[in-house]
């Protein structure tokens, strides 16, 4: 049995009381939601918090998919078997089933929540490249009100995001525009590892052309990163084998992967190039049978 | 005589289930409803009143020199009772312990550490956190060293000296060892017409149990008793060897070991932490747990492989193999922990000629220290076995692809013929029976293997990577014949009692622990088989040192082959005794009594009989007992095997790799399986799972991976994969049945099989797949990164 370091815990029942605790100790304290990230972190004592403060109470106020128009608004504390069971949300985003049936294990997604692995920030955490992919932006609470902010300034780089000591991330929307769809492709090592690289993409369709294209990565780089490159070639034009394989070609040279026990950096260049390539014709295919 | 079973053979076989009253055949284990319910007793279960709790400091250098331990602020620390540090340790003569190879090791360092994870000091404290916050007070003080972590350049000149504490060591020399006939093996293959050679490396794996290692030492001393409830494998091996080390007399130590949650090997060796436990009772007066966590059982506990293998071999243009030829480079890691009988300093990689008729063959082995983790014979491997297979097998396949002949057809020219056992082979193993063409006859048929190429021909005029890996394995199991092979001292005999009570329900007390492979159903079905008491009426009393007979242990398919052995000449025994006196009971003289399992009963009379029940209420009750017989129902032995067993198999795997993406899906699996007689065909499959699914691990995902600072890198589940349900497809078995002519009852160990014979059929698969790239051969683990770094022209070595 690993042990962690002795710290203390507050459960707490509102989004104010979290903010409040924090508040009042700083960064000595971290939020803890599903824990599958912190905890391990905490028994490996690779992280040492004075105060953990559990939000868990609040998943009945923050655990929510909301459709509305335009607009899909996801609760922080929605966790991921809520992401993978949804079928209005499967309808609108697909990317979000593919991806969830890759993440971890039953046990982990039983816990885990979307908001616990945005501010995990781990370059390789999957719902962080959903997220950019679709575009998302994140609501920030804090002890002056709320703010707004885009997945691009959302994640400041591994392991560090745009909220505050004293700020929690309540809510993240994505906006919905017709004519879209989505996918979501990982290779890992084994089920439930870590993504080797997995990449995301988004396409709406106008008529026989691409209105719009958003390619995510995950894994080869100190952040998930979106590439407007790709979207700039794809504006316009019709899909194709051919304009998939040049969007590969900028998700590969966009991307700065690093060797490690998961892949060679030029494995991941290549897999970067492979995936996109699949996800936008996974994509595309979708988006044709919604406006079929 | 070998029994081959039909193409649907496997699944008529499930018939029998439960069916029988008594004997061998399928049955659900005896020890399931304990586990399934959660209710297995293991020793982290253990709560004794008083009990204080023992956590290590380790180092996290892999080569340093120790100038300081200062442990006050721990001793400071309000919970805790006792910090012992080498130094300490030292002044009581116990700071270094013999390992299991004739080697030392350090309970607690004293002068250097070298290996990441090495004991430095420990705290006993009121309770696990206590224990574990109290190692952050101790301040130690390194001055770091180079670190040797590439084996190739452990012996340079210039290589930093690891053993500094061995009188005059000025290298990391470990042994050398050598097998075969070097002169006779050059000359076959100077005038052979094909020689192909290929570096094959056997990365450092971990066995991994998902029960890591740990005791609880409880020293009573009013009444001087020692009692250490351990994770181990080999509870008699343990306290003999404690006696020895400790100089605690050994009628005076109890060693328990409990349910065990998983062994492959990992729990044979004497960890430093048992030994502090130990420690920490005498000194304190109270029993002390320690239980490791999960990344100290990874990084410091005994690995496994770890050898670089250069293989030769020589063959005619007709796909006649002559000869093969290895040198071998072993990493040893920082001490020889390597648990293997002492004249065998290399497992019994002897074996590694295979089941090939060949005329030559010449091992050299060099092993060197290096700043890693001491072990080097664990995980489900039969003493190296394992990387044998795999040498074998994998080379087979390089001349299979250089003579571009089929891999079935090539092993089936060399196999050795029926006629040939039992075989000596060229470096003096003596193969005890085999019949191996069926075995692989019998799996082409299961797999279907004319149509698999049909299909992989298709698929590759189509870009599609699809790989048939095949995979025929001779294991070597069952050690030992005493006159070759003991662990420091101790000959590898197992003893076995067997009491059969007034009422005719029987207890047989083993010397071997199970780890989970059944012995509690096993051994009970043997006895039944012998005396035809219902396996139901059988208690099986195994790990308890105080509660069984002198043994060796569970470790290398050892247990069926040798204490099985044990159990049915012990009931064999007891059947003889019945016999006396039944022919009292029934009047009769004993040449005119047959047995039928059971029962005596009168030659031609079929209503003159007894019971074995019968015969065990007069053994214990009133009147006369023939003359010369004494009262009671029970016998001893300690067997001693004339030789070892040598189970087979052929294993066919099909592989498909996504060109995209170079991911490795194993589709189908067929593992046809010969260990002898089957006593319990629904334990054998459950083994050969588990042991197939080992298989997968090993060559696709696992590794234990150090950095160039000796930084282990797998020092947990996220970083050290193990496969799940999801990497393995669903498990095809078959079997033959060709019995041990020396075992009584026929049968082999098959514990290992499996783990040895699946990798290279693995592999070979991978391997076959990647054909049109032109890769012959690719290293373990193939995960996708690698395979896709074979499919660019350049594979590497892992290490």
């Amino acid at each position: 049995m690993q042990v962690p370091a002795p710290f203390e815990y507050q459960r707490v029942h509102s989004v104010g009381e979290a903010i409040a605790l924090l508040d009042r100790l700083g960064d000595t304290a971290r939020l803890v939601a599903g824990g599958h990230s912190l905890i391990p972190m905490m028994k490996l004592r690779l992280a040492n918090f004075e105060y953990l403060i559990d939000i868990n109470e609040l998943h009945h106020q923050l655990g929510y998919i909301r459709v509305e128009s335009g607009l899909i608004r996801i609760g922080a504390m929605t966790r991921h078997r809520e992401l993978l069971e949804s079928d209005e949300l499967a309808a609108a985003f697909p990317i979000f089933r593919d991806a969830e049936r890759v993440i971890a294990d039953p046990v982990v997604r039983n816990r885990g929540t979307l908001g616990g692995s945005l501010c995990q920030a781990d370059p390789s955490e999957d719902l962080s490249a959903v997220c950019t992919t679709l575009g998302a932006s994140c609501v920030i609470q804090g002890l002056d009100g709320e703010r707004v902010v885009s997945m691009e300034d959302f994640h400041r780089g591994p392991y560090e995001t745009a909220v505050g000591d004293a700020e929690m991330l309540t809510e993240v929307r994505f906006p919905v525009r017709p004519g879209g769809s989505s996918a979501y492709e990982k290779v890992e090592r084994r089920a439930g590892d870590w993504a080797v690289v997995s990449a995301g993409a988004a396409v709406w369709l106008d008529g026989g052309s691409i209105a719009d294209a958003r390619v995510g990565l995950a894994a080869v780089g100190p952040n998930t990163a979106g590439i407007p490159g790709i979207a700039d070639i794809m504006r316009g034009r019709a899909p194709g084998e051919e304009l998939y394989a040049r969007a590969g070609q900028i998700a590969a040279e966009a991307c700065s992967p690093v060797t490690d026990r998961r892949g060679s950096a030029e494995y991941k260049r290549h897999l970067a190039r492979e995936l996109t390539v699949r996800v936008l014709r996974r994509a595309v295919a979708r988006a044709g049978r919604q406006e079929a | 005589m070998t029994t081959t079973v039909p193409a649907d053979g496997h699944r008529t076989a499930f018939v029998d289930n439960d069916q029988k009253p008594c004997g061998h055949g399928r049955m659900l284990r005896k020890e399931d409803p304990r586990f399934v319910r959660g209710k297995g007793r293991y020793v982290d279960d253990l709560q004794l009143p008083g009990m204080l709790h023992l956590a290590i400091l380790r180092s996290p250098l892999a080569h340093a020199r120790l100038l300081s331990v200062d442990t006050s602020l721990a001793e400071a620390h309000p919970k805790v009772r006792l910090v012992v540090t080498g130094a300490m340790l030292a002044e009581k003569g116990l700071a270094w312990m013999p390992t299991l190879s004739g080697d030392v090791q350090a309970v607690l360092a004293t002068d250097k550490v070298r290996f990441q994870g090495q004991e430095v000091a420990f705290v006993v404290a009121e309770d696990r956190y206590a224990a574990r916050d109290a190692l952050e007070l101790i301040d130690v003080e390194y001055e770091p060293l180079d670190p040797v972590i590439d084996v190739r350049t452990a012996l340079a000149p210039d290589a930093p000296v690891i053993r500094d504490d061995l009188e005059g060591k000025q290298d990391n020399h470990c042994f050398d060892w050598e097998t075969g006939d070097a002169a006779e093996t050059d000359a076959v293959f100077a005038r052979a017409d094909v020689v192909v050679k290929e570096d094959i490396v056997y990365p450092r794996v971990h066995p991994a149990p998902m029960e890591t290692c740990g005791a609880v030492a409880d020293y009573d001393a009013v009444d001087g008793k020692l009692t250490l409830w351990s994770t181990t494998q080999a509870p008699h091996a343990h306290r003999t060897l404690y006696a020895i080390v400790a100089g605690l007399p050994e009628h005076k130590i109890r060693v328990v070991s409990p349910d065990i949650g998983g062994g492959f090997g990992n729990k044979v060796p004497i960890y430093p932490g048992y030994v502090c436990a130990i420690v920490g009772s005498l000194l304190t007066g109270k029993p002390v747990k320690w239980m490791e966590d999960r990344s100290e059982n990874l990084i410091t506990t005994g690995f496994a492989r770890d050898y670089i293998m250069r293989g030769e071999i020589a063959a005619t243009r007709e796909g006649k193999i002559l000869a093969v030829r290895t040198h071998v480079l072993a990493d040893h890691g920082a001490f020889n922990g390597t648990a293997a009988p002492v004249k065998y300093p290399a497992g019994f990689f002897g074996v590694f000629t295979g089941s090939y008729d060949i005329e030559a063959a010449y091992c050299k082995m060099t092993a060197a220290y290096t700043n890693k983790a001491p072990g080097g014979v664990a995980y489900a491997c039969s003493f190296r076995i394992t990387e044998a297979v795999y040498l074998i097998e994998r080379i087979v396949d390089c001349l299979a692809y250089e003579l571009g002949v089929d891999p079935v057809e090539l092993r089936m020219k060399n196999l050795i013929r029926p006629e040939q056992f039992p075989y000596r082979t060229k470096t003096g193993w003596v193969y005890d029976s085999g019949n191996y063409a069926p075995t692989m006859e019998l799996a082409t048929q299961l797999a279907g293997y004319a149509e698999l190429r049909a299909e992989q021909a298709e698929k590759r005029v189509r870009g599609e990577l699809m790989g048939i890996g095949v995979s025929f394995f001779t294991e070597a199991v069952g050690a030992g014949p005493r006159k070759d092979m003991d662990i420091l001292g101790l000959g590898m005999a197992d003893g076995c009692e067997l009491r059969v009570h007034p009422t005719g329900k029987a207890v047989v007390r083993l010397s071997v622990q199970s780890q989970g492979q059944g012995h509690e159903t096993t051994f009970a079905q043997i006895v039944a088989e012998e005396l035809g008491i219902p396996p139901q009426d059988i208690e099986v009393v195994h790990g308890d040192t105080d509660q069984t007979p002198f043994g060796l242990g569970t470790y290398g398919s050892r247990s069926t082959p040798v204490s099985g052995a044990a159990a049915a000449l012990v009931a064999r025994k007891v059947r003889d005794k019945a016999r006396l006196i039944a022919s009292s009971m029934l009047e009769v003289s004993v040449a005119d009594l047959e047995w039928e399992k059971g029962s005596f009963r009168v030659a031609g009379d079929p209503k003159a009989s007894v019971t074995i029940q019968d015969i065990a209420m007069r053994a214990h009750g009133a009147g006369d007992l023939p003359d010369g017989v004494e009262g009671g129902l029970e016998a001893q032995i300690c067997y001693n095997p004339e030789n070892l067993t040598y189970p087979h198999g052929a294993y066919i795997c099909v592989v498909d790799i996504d060109p995209g993406t170079a991911k490795v899906t194993v589709r189908r699996f067929v593992a046809v399986d010969d260990c002898g007689t089957r006593i319990n065909p629904m334990i054998i499959e459950g083994q050969v799972h588990g042991g197939l699914t080992d298989g997968v691990g090993m060559a696709l995902m696992e590794m234990i991976a150090f950095d160039e600072d000796g930084n282990c890198l797998s020092g947990s589940l996220m970083d050290y994969l193990i496969p799940t349900s999801l990497e393995v497809p669903d498990w095809e078995t078959g079997f033959t049945v060709t019995p041990s002519p020396h075992h009584p009852i026929g049968a082999k160990g098959v514990g290992e099989s499996a783990t040895v014979g699946s990798p290279p059929a693995i592999v070979n698969a991978v391997v076959d797949a990647l054909k049109p790239f032109g890769v012959r051969h690719a290293d373990m683990p193939l995960t996708p990164s690698r395979v896709w770094e074979a499919m660019q022209g350049r594979p590497t070595p892992p290490i």
